[in-house]
C-alpha cells in the first residue's frame, strides 16, 4: 500500500523520539513532565496557538468575506494582496519588527507576527468555499427577511466551517511548531525550550520527552478537527451552477472596510517587505556577490521543486484513501501525517540525521534525504489539498467508470486523478512555498556546500550583516510569491469565468472538504 | 469545461530545476589536492563540521587547505545543532573536525568521548586555560565579556569594577544585555560557578529588579548604548572592534570598559576546535588543528574578527588588543559552560528570558 509508505515516512520522528525519550527512563520522563516550567510551556504554548489560531479565522473570514461578497473597491486586488504574507518567512517578519520596535518582544510581538504570517491559511481555503458555495441559499435567508448579518452568520458561516477548520488546523500546527518567530521575539514556547534544551544540555533526552507532549497535543489538535468536519459529503453533484453571488452593499461602512484591509496588508505586507526595502537601500554599499544569490536561489528551486513534488505524490494515496474510506486505519494514518507537522525542524532533521546515518548512509547529506525531511515537515500541507480536491469530485463519476469496467487504476489515473488535478497542483504550489521558506532542516541535512536563500540569510544575519542579508531575504520573498500570486490569480481569474463553469473544483483548497 | 493542466508544467519545471540542482551540488566538491604537505598522504576530504559563522572564517579555512594540502569541506551551522547532530551520528560520522564558538560545546562532545585525544605537540601551543585537561580540544581565539557605555552618561566608568555596581539604584533602567544570546548564558553559568546556585540567583534576582533592557542580540546592544537609549550594555569586545572598523573612530561613541580580572563579569570564553575519535585522516585533522594555531591563523583572528589570540606573541595589527595573558587571572574551567541547562532554568526562574 503506497499509503502506508507515506505514513511510515511521516513517523519516523516520532520512532526517533519514542528511542531517545526513552533513554532516560520512565523517572526522567515524569521529572521533565511534572517540572512547573513544563506546565508553563504548555500554558504558553496552548495559549498563544488559541490566539493566533482565534485571531487568524476572524481576519481570514472577514478578508475572504470582503473580498468575494461585497462590494469593497478594488476588491480583486485586496483579494490578491490579501494572500500575499504566505510569501513572508516568520523569521523575515519578526526580524523586521524587533529591529524597528524592540518593545514587541514578548507575547504581544509573538501573536502579532504569526498571525500577520499564517492568516492566509485561512483566507485561501475559506475564499475557495465561497466562491464555490451556492449563494441561492444566501438569497433565500434574505427573502425570507433575515438581515445581512443574520445571514452571514447562519448560512454563510455554517458552509465555511469546513475549509476554515482545516485552515484553522495549519495556523494551529504552524505556530506549535514555529521556531524563528518565537525565539527573535524572545517568548518562551516549546519549539523554543526544545532548541534551548539541546543546545544547553546537549542532552537529548529532556528535548525529546517535550516533543513527544507537544506530538500528544497535536493529535488532540488533529482528532477535534477532524469530528468537527462534518462527515457529510460536500459535492455538488451535477445540476448546481455556480455562479457569482449577488455583492453584499456595505454601504456607509465602505471606508471601515477598506481601513481594516488597509491595515492588515500593513502590518503583514508593507511593514515586512518596506523595512527589506530599507536595508537593501543602506546596504547599497555591502558588496553583493551575484553568483551566490544566484547560486543560491537555484538551489532553492531546485530542491523546493522536489520536495513539492515528493510530498505531493506520497500525498495522494493518503488523501484518496481519506476522502473516500474513512475506515479507521485510514484515519490513523491521516492522523500519522499530521504528526510530523508540528514538531520543530530542529526534532525532523535530528530523525533523520540518525536513520540516515544508519539506514541511508550513501544519500546522508545529499539532496534525497534533505527532500525527504521536506516530506515529513509538509505532508498534511499536501494531504489537506489532495483530500479536499478529491471528496469534492463526485463519486460518482468513478462509479460509472468501474461499471464500463474500468479497474480500480485506470479509474484513479483517468478519473479521480484528473478531476483532482488542479486543487492537488494548488497544494504542490503550497507545499513548494512552505519549503522555499524551511530552515533549521535544511540547515543539518543540505548537501555540503550548498546553500539555499534560507541559509544564506542565516549566515548573513549571523555575522550582524543585515544589510548583506537584504538580497537574499528580498530574493526569498520574490520566489515565494510567485506560487502564492499564482494561486489566488488563478483562482479569481476561475470565478470571474465561472458562469458557464460547472467544474466542482477550486484551484486552492487547503484541507476544506 | 475549463482545468488549466498545472501538474504538467510543474514537473517539467521540476525535472529541468532538479537536474540544475544536482550539477551545483557536485560541482561544489573543492579544488584540487595540493601535493606541498606530508598529510596529502591520507586520501578523501577533510570534513570539518563548523559552528563559526562562513563569513567570518571561509577565507581561513581556504588558507587551510592550502597549507594542509587536502580536499577540506565544511559545514556550517550553529554551534550548539552541530553539536546535537554530531552525537547523533555518532561513530558513523564522516566529520573530522568539530570547531565551535563555545567552550560548552566542545566540553559535551569531549563528555561524550565524541573527541580524540590531541597530540602534545598541538596543545602546547596553548595555555593550559584555554584547552581541555585532558587534551582533546583547543582554544583557537578568546573573546571577552565586557561593558560598553556611553561616555556622556556614564563618566564614571573607571570606578566600575565588578557587576555588582550595576545593581546601584542610579543604574535602573540604564543596562543592556541580549538575555537569548549563548555568551550571556556563559557568564551566567560563569556567575554560578564562582557564586554558587544561591549566589548567583541573588545577583539575576537583583539584576532582573533593575529593569535591565533586553535586546535580541549583542549587537543590538551595542547600537543602542551608542545611540544614547541605554548607558551600559553587556556584550563581547569583539562586537565594539567590528563596529569601529566598519564606522572609524568617530562614527561610535560607544566605548568599552573592562571589569576586573577576577570578577565573572569579565569572563574569557573561546572559539576553539577538536579532531573526532572516528575520523579516518587523523593525520591531516592534526595538521588542520595545527595550521589553526599557527601564526597566520591566529593573526587573521587577531586582525579580521578582533579575538583575542591564544598563542603568545601575536598582536593584532589592525585592533588595539591586550596580550590575553593580561586578562585572565581568575580563569574557570571552561570545560564547566557545558552547565548550561542549570543556567537556563535560573534564567527562567527569574524570569530573565
Amino acid at each position: 500500500m503506497p499509503a502506508l509508505l507515506a505514513a511510515a515516512v511521516a513517523v519516523l520522528p516520532l520512532g526517533y523520539l519514542a528511542i531517545r525519550a526513552g533513554e532516560g527512563g520512565l523517572g526522567t520522563a515524569v521529572e521533565v513532565l511534572v517540572r512547573e516550567r513544563t506546565f508553563w510551556l504548555v500554558f504558553r504554548s496552548l495559549g498563544l496557538t488559541a490566539a493566533v489560531t482565534s485571531a487568524c479565522l476572524v481576519i481570514g473570514v472577514g478578508l475572504a468575506w470582503l473580498t468575494t461578497r461585497t462590494d469593497l473597491p478594488a476588491r480583486r486586488t485586496f483579494g490578491v494582496v490579501a494572500a500575499l504574507p504566505l510569501a513572508v518567512p516568520s523569521y523575515v517578519a519578526a526580524y523586521a519588527w524587533i529591529s524597528a520596535f524592540p518593545g514587541v518582544a514578548g507575547f504581544w510581538g509573538t501573536f502579532l507576527v504569526l498571525t500577520a504570517c499564517t492568516y492566509p491559511y485561512v483566507y485561501l481555503p475559506v475564499v475557495a468555499a465561497l466562491r464555490r458555495s451556492d449563494p441561492s441559499l444566501e438569497e433565500v435567508s434574505r427573502s425570507l427577511g433575515r438581515s445581512a448579518r443574520a445571514t452571514f452568520l447562519s448560512v454563510t458561516v455554517p458552509q465555511l466551517r469546513p475549509a476554515a477548520a482545516a485552515g484553522a488546523l495549519l495556523v494551529a500546527l504552524y505556530t506549535l511548531s514555529d521556531f524563528g518567530a518565537p525565539s527573535l521575539l524572545r517568548y518562551d514556547v516549546f519549539t523554543r525550550v526544545i532548541h534551548s534544551s539541546y543546545r544547553a544540555s546537549f542532552d537529548r533526552t529532556p528535548a525529546a520527552i517535550l516533543a513527544v507532549l507537544l506530538v500528544v497535543i497535536t493529535v488532540a489538535i488533529t482528532v477535534a478537527e477532524s469530528r468537527s468536519r462534518n462527515r457529510g459529503g460536500t459535492a455538488r453533484l451535477g445540476g448546481g451552477v455556480v455562479r457569482p453571488a449577488a455583492a453584499v452593499p456595505l454601504g456607509r461602512l465602505r471606508p471601515v472596510a477598506v481601513g481594516l484591509c488597509l491595515a492588515v496588508a500593513a502590518v503583514a505586507l508593507a511593514f515586512p517587505t518596506g523595512s527589506l526595502g530599507y536595508w537593501l537601500v543602506r546596504g547599497s554599499s555591502a558588496s553583493l556577490d551575484l553568483d551566490r544569490l544566484v547560486s543560491a536561489a537555484t538551489s532553492t528551486v531546485g530542491v523546493s521543486l522536489l520536495g513539492a513534488v515528493v510530498t505531493t505524490a506520497l500525498a495522494i494515496p493518503v488523501g484518496v484513501l481519506a476522502a473516500r474510506y474513512g475506515t479507521r486505519t485510514v484515519r490513523l494514518v491521516e492522523h500519522a501525517a499530521y504528526a510530523g507537522h508540528a514538531l520543530p525542524g530542529i526534532v525532523v532533521a535530528l530523525a533523520l540525521v540518525f536513520f540516515g546515518i544508519r539506514f541511508a548512509q550513501p544519500v546522508y547529506q545529499e539532496t534525497p534525504l534533505l527532500v525527504l525531511a521536506y516530506a515529513v515537515l509538509f505532508l498534511p500541507v499536501a494531504v489537506g489539498a489532495v483530500r479536499a480536491s478529491v471528496a469534492q469530485s463526485p463519486r460518482r463519476l468513478e462509479e460509472v467508470s468501474r461499471s464500463l469496467g474500468a479497474g480500480v487504476w485506470t479509474t484513479l489515473r483517468r478519473v479521480t486523478l484528473p478531476l483532482a488535478g488542479p486543487g492537488i497542483a494548488a497544494g504542490a504550489a503550497l507545499v513548494l512555498l512552505t519549503c522555499m521558506k524551511e530552515l533549521p532542516a535544511t540547515l543539518l541535512l543540505r548537501p555540503t556546500g550548498t546553500d539555499t536563500l534560507a541559509t544564506r540569510l542565516w549566515t548573513e544575519t549571523g555575522a550582524g550583516a543585515y544589510a548583506a542579508a537584504a538580497p537574499y531575504a528580498a530574493m526569498l520573498v520574490l520566489l515565494a510569491a510567485v506560487p502564492t500570486f499564482l494561486l489566488t490569480y488563478a483562482q479569481t481569474r476561475r470565478a470571474a469565468q465561472s458562469t458557464e463553469d460547472v467544474d466542482p473544483q477550486d484551484l486552492m483548497e487547503g484541507g476544506s472538504r | 469545461m475549463r482545468r488549466p493542466h498545472l501538474l504538467a508544467p510543474v514537473m517539467a519545471a521540476t525535472l529541468l530545476t532538479s537536474l540544475a540542482a544536482c550539477s551545483t551540488s557536485e560541482s561544489t566538491t573543492g579544488s584540487a589536492p595540493d601535493e606541498t604537505a606530508g598529510a596529502a598522504a591520507e586520501e578523501g576530504t577533510l570534513l570539518i563540521y563548523s559552528g563559526r559563522n562562513e563569513n567570518l572564517v571561509e577565507p581561513l579555512l581556504e588558507q587551510l587547505e592550502d597549507a594542509v594540502g587536502v580536499d577540506v569541506e565544511v559545514r556550517y551551522a550553529s554551534t550548539s545543532e552541530l553539536a546535537a547532530q554530531l552525537l547523533e551520528e555518532g561513530d558513523a560520522s564522516e566529520a573530522d573536525i568539530f570547531f565551535g564558538q563555545d567552550a560548552g560545546a566542545l566540553g559535551a562532545l569531549a563528555k561524550a568521548g565524541m573527541l580524540a585525544e590531541l597530540d602534545e605537540s598541538v596543545t602546547g601551543l596553548v595555555p593550559e586555560t584555554y584547552r581541555d585537561a585532558d587534551g582533546r580540544w583547543v582554544a583557537t581565539s578568546g573573546r571577552a565579556r565586557v561593558l560598553a557605555y556611553d561616555p556622556e552618561q556614564v563618566p564614571e566608568i573607571e570606578d566600575i569594577t565588578e557587576i555588582d555596581q550595576l545593581l546601584e539604584p542610579e543604574y535602573v533602567g540604564a543596562v543592556g544585555y541580549a538575555p537569548s544570546n549563548a555568551s550571556f548564558h556563559a557568564f551566567v553559568t560563569a556567575l554560578r560557578i564562582e557564586r554558587g546556585e544561591d549566589g548567583a540567583r541573588q545577583w539575576l534576582e537583583d539584576f532582573a529588579a533593575q529593569d535591565p533592557q533586553a535586546y535580541e542580540n549583542n549587537n543590538a546592544v551595542l547600537d543602542a548604548v551608542d545611540g544614547g537609549q541605554v548607558a551600559l550594555g553587556l556584550i563581547n569586545h569583539y562586537y565594539w572592534f567590528q563596529k569601529v572598523a566598519e564606522l572609524g573612530e568617530d562614527g561610535v561613541s560607544a566605548e568599552i570598559h573592562f571589569l576586573d580580572n577576577d570578577d565573572p563579569g569579565a569572563l574569557v570564553n573561546v572559539a576553539g576546535a577538536g579532531v573526532l575519535a572516528s575520523t579516518d585522516m587523523p593525520e591531516a585533522a592534526a595538521e588542520a588543528i595545527t595550521f589553526l594555531l599557527s601564526d597566520d591563523a591566529q593573526q587573521y583572528f587577531a586582525d579580521e574578527t578582533a579575538e583575542y589570540p591564544v598563542v603568545e606573541g601575536i598582536t593584532s595589527s589592525t585592533f588595539e588588543l591586550e596580550p590575553l595573558a593580561e586578562l585572565d587571572s581568575h580563569q574557570i574551567d571552561l570545560n564547566d559552560l557545558d552547565s548550561l541547562e542549570e543556567t537556563l532554568g535560573l534564567l527562567d526562574e527569574v524570569g530573565l528570558t
